[in-house]
């Protein structure tokens, strides 16, 4: 096909050719920067908390009153909830992974005289949390009873320097060790928090997922053996099989309700309706991209119909004629689709320019990692495609052409 | 002649009608989206507290040690002030009115036994909160500075609470149990929401539910009840918030006048100094600053990041649908050639092939305009069913019905101006030969 009357032709149609091409070029960039925020989000909602998360259910009591006692109603709270049948494992804890609201985050460093922090970790706490999160240790050990202290003794030891009520070991996840201590084994190693204050790792899990702030690293988290009780914050985490959550999570109430009326419940859900929760944006931004880019492609796509018919209509005595004088109708097919193949191209490429430009730009302002080099070819033939399609009606059009118009009005 | 272009738009449009739905529809989507996007800013963008806007002011210290490092996740300890500070600035009483406040959470037990507790949000504060902030009062009165100094066990209660734990809005002279303790109830509060909630900790949430109740801020101190917002301390916690070194309280001043707002802010200047020579302070005295309303809502950083980027899409998409049009109607417009000749030679001016081809477009832009405006209700609806606590705001006013009218119009003349333009200089005589 000879592309030479293709752009003699065009040149005449200058100011529309490049109205097409920057739609096209516009289409393109916003195309590939919208799919690509896309498969970051899905990549987000997709990511693995390392926990059983069909199997837990969550619910948090509001702290009212009598906090001397505190710890002796934890214990009574906890063994009651035990009871219930079914229910394999509970436990007090303070977070979950993927979930708004509160956090205990802290630098962590490698040596004490360091000035910056080696990493920003996550801290999980509470009684039983590895067996009842389902969290699988791949080195070391779980906590033994006699290492854990209270919340508020660990606290109250952090304001008089008293090191005897701090706990003394952690354990950290794969991610994290691979992070601090890349090719060794995490067992026995030091870190330290703080005014250098040490502490010893003694297992490593496989994964678990910090609440929030992902941005510091999905899966910097710490577990610590330091017991909670409802007045600070914790809530009730019950493990129990998939399909008896309902029935465990209504026994539940019931059974905290008998302990003590009048507590406030302020929180009782499965963990999948929790993490449901936690992804809904990503969840709502990615029906808008997904929704922005199909409507994008439509407009474009009849765009280019629209362009195409009228131009199909302009030439029907130039067609004529070159069929009167020998052209094929599959020649006359293959101009059409020639023309727009090209434009196409043309709007690509600046479509690619400007797909870089936006990237660039989200990089800056909305910490965007690089657009991957696959999203322009993929773009490329999505668009080269769709223009293709649009096109091919009017060109079928003007193929049926006959050449008798050439003779009519000349 | 205007009656005349318009039927000859009309006639153009219907004889070809897709390509005329075609347009209407490209222009719909892009206003419809975009619209959508703007109603949502617009709305997170109001003005909180109209009349009063431009009277109010955050003052800010810097009582932080100088080798405080700074943490960019936590939220800045600079942003809220210490108890000592904000006494010291209430006491100094430079502004016209002035009160320093604090987000709470307390469980509220309703008068019948039978019913729950539940919790409830409201703000710890000072007297001139209320006359400040303009609330009005459906029963009762504001507490007074007697109260704060004597920290009285009082209470003013938002009329929904008031309705919700004795069934009537005029509580006044009530006893209710908030938390472990009892309170009096002295004044019911007027619905009062202002969007966003300017005035609360930047960790607050800004759209939705406001406060339900106000308690004095040295009575909450007094019975150490719960806070909520951010608490940053640069020295050991000992949970003890009148400490000078844990920022925690909110503080607002009402100044009415220019050399009022240069007073004031010489004032902080001079706190400033003077607590760095008492030892209090370790940074230079013009580390303080006095930030407007407007300039408090932007440190708040009220537009997530996800709006921002779906506003840019929505703009994208419209540029797209405008190029679109643009192409279109060029096509359009100089495929009728030989009709403008015909026209020009019957003696029409350029001037009027330019405003026949304007009408047309606007004609569609016009279209264009009522579907987008109907789209934008569409999303508006989709918005509204979001989690996000802005969401519920997402309605349209008047101002912004006419804006979206007036973009739908303004963008398809705009687009309709090059094929227009273009139009009116098709050459006639060439035209008329091939005719």
């Amino acid at each position: 096909m000879d592309i030479l009357p293709i752009l003699s032709t065009l040149r005449r149609h200058k100011i529309t050719a490049w109205l097409l091409i920057l739609e096209i070029a516009l289409t393109c960039a916003i195309v590939c920067n919208a799919v690509f925020l896309v498969s970051q989000r899905l990549e987000r909602m997709n990511l693995p908390s390392g926990i059983a998360e069909h199997e837990l259910v969550q619910v948090q009591l509001a702290n009212i009153g009598n906090r001397s006692d505190a710890e002796a109603r934890a214990k009574t709270d906890l063994a009651a909830l035990r009871q219930i049948p079914g229910v394999t494992q509970v436990a007090l804890v303070f977070q979950m992974p993927f979930t708004d609201g509160g956090s205990s985050n802290s630098g962590i460093k490698l040596d004490p005289q360091q000035r910056e922090d080696t990493a920003d970790v996550t801290q999980y706490m509470g009684e039983n949390l590895l067996s009842t999160l389902g969290t699988k240790l791949v080195a070391g050990r779980d906590f033994r009873p006699d290492e854990f202290v209270n919340l508020d003794t660990a606290v109250a030891a952090l304001h008089t320097g008293d090191l005897k009520g701090l706990p003394q070991v952690l354990v950290v996840t794969q991610a994290l060790a691979d992070r601090l201590w890349p090719g060794q084994s995490a067992l026995g190693k030091q870190i330290y928090l703080g005014q250098g204050l040490a502490f010893r790792v003694v297992g490593v899990v496989a994964h678990l997922a910090r609440p929030n702030r992902l941005s510091k690293g999905v899966e910097y988290s710490t577990v610590w053996p330091i017991s909670m009780n409802v007045s600070q914050g914790a809530s009730f985490l019950i493990r129990c099989a998939p399909q008896e959550r309902e029935r465990v999570l209504k026994s539940a109430l019931a059974a905290l309700k008998q302990l003590d009326p009048n507590r406030v419940v302020l929180q009782k859900r499965t963990y999948d309706e929790a993490r449901h929760a936690f992804f809904a944006n990503d969840r709502a931004m990615t029906g808008i991209l997904v929704g922005v880019c199909l409507a994008l492609l439509i407009v474009t796509a009849l765009g280019i119909v629209g362009l195409a018919s009228f131009w199909v209509a302009q030439r029907r005595r130039t067609i004529g004629v070159r069929r009167a004088l020998g052209a094929t109708r599959a020649n006359i097919l293959h101009y059409f689709q020639t023309e727009n193949f090209l434009l196409a191209t043309l709007g690509i490429v600046l479509g690619m320019v400007l797909a870089y430009g936006i990237n660039l730009f989200l990089m800056m302002h909305y910490e965007l990692p690089r657009l991957p080099v696959i999203y322009f070819p993929v773009g490329a033939a999505l668009l080269w495609v769709i223009g293709q399609i649009a096109v091919f009606g009017p060109a079928l059009r003007a193929a049926a052409v006959p050449p008798v118009v050439a003779t009519r009005s000349v | 002649m205007f009656g005349y272009y318009l039927d000859l738009a009309l006639r153009s449009l219907r004889r070809n009608q897709i390509l005329t739905a075609l347009m209407v529809l490209a222009i719909g989507l892009g206003i419809g989206a975009s619209m959508t996007m703007m109603t949502v800013l617009h709305v997170m963008s109001a003005d909180p507290i109209p009349d009063r806007s431009g009277q109010l002011f955050y003052p800010h210290l810097d009582p932080t040690p100088l080798d405080r490092r700074k943490n960019a996740l936590a939220p800045d300890p600079t942003d809220n002030m210490t108890w000592p500070d904000a006494m010291a600035l209430l006491a100094a009483h430079r502004g016209t009115r002035q009160a320093a406040m604090s987000g709470g959470n307390l469980v509220a037990h309703p008068e019948k036994v039978s019913a729950n507790p539940f919790t409830i949000d409201g703000r710890y504060t000072t007297a001139d909160f209320f006359a400040m902030f303009r609330l009005r009062f459906v029963a009762g009165h504001a507490w007074t500075a007697t109260d704060d100094t004597a920290r009285s066990r009082v209470v003013v209660l938002s009329e929904a609470l008031s309705r919700t734990l004795f069934g009537t809005d005029d509580s006044a002279g009530r006893m209710v149990q908030l938390g472990e303790h009892t309170f009096r109830v002295i004044g019911v509060t007027a619905p009062w929401a202002p969007q966003p909630m300017f005035y609360a900790d930047a960790a607050a949430h800004k759209f939705g539910e406001s406060d339900q109740f106000f308690l004095p801020l040295a009575t909450a101190v007094d019975l150490k009840l719960d806070t909520s917002g951010n608490v940053s301390s640069w020295k050991k916690f000992s949970g003890d918030l009148t400490a000078s070194s844990v920022t925690w309280l909110q503080f607002w001043v009402q100044l009415d006048k220019p050399d009022q707002v240069a007073a004031y802010r010489r004032f902080l200047f001079d706190y400033s100094a003077q607590q760095k020579a008492l030892g209090v302070y370790e940074r230079p005295a013009d580390s303080a600053r006095l930030d407007s309303l407007r300039e408090r809502l932007v440190t708040l950083h009220l537009v997530p990041d996800d709006l921002r980027l779906q506003s840019w899409l929505a703009l994208g998409f419209l540029m797209v649908c405008m190029v679109n049009i643009v192409a279109l109607l060029l096509a359009k417009f100089l495929r009728r050639s030989g009709e403008v000749s015909v026209r020009r030679a019957l003696g029409a001016q350029r001037r009027d092939i330019f405003v026949q081809f304007g009408v047309e477009s606007a004609l569609i832009g016009l279209v264009g305009g009522g579907l987008g405006l109907l789209l934008a209700q569409l999303g508006l609806w989709g918005i509204r069913r979001r989690p996000d606590e802005y969401a519920q705001l997402a309605q349209m006013d008047t101002a912004m019905l006419l804006s979206t009218f007036a973009l739908a119009v303004v963008a398809s003349v705009l687009a309709g101006l090059l094929p227009a333009w273009r139009a009116c200089h098709i050459a006639p005589a060439l035209q008329l030969k091939t005719l």
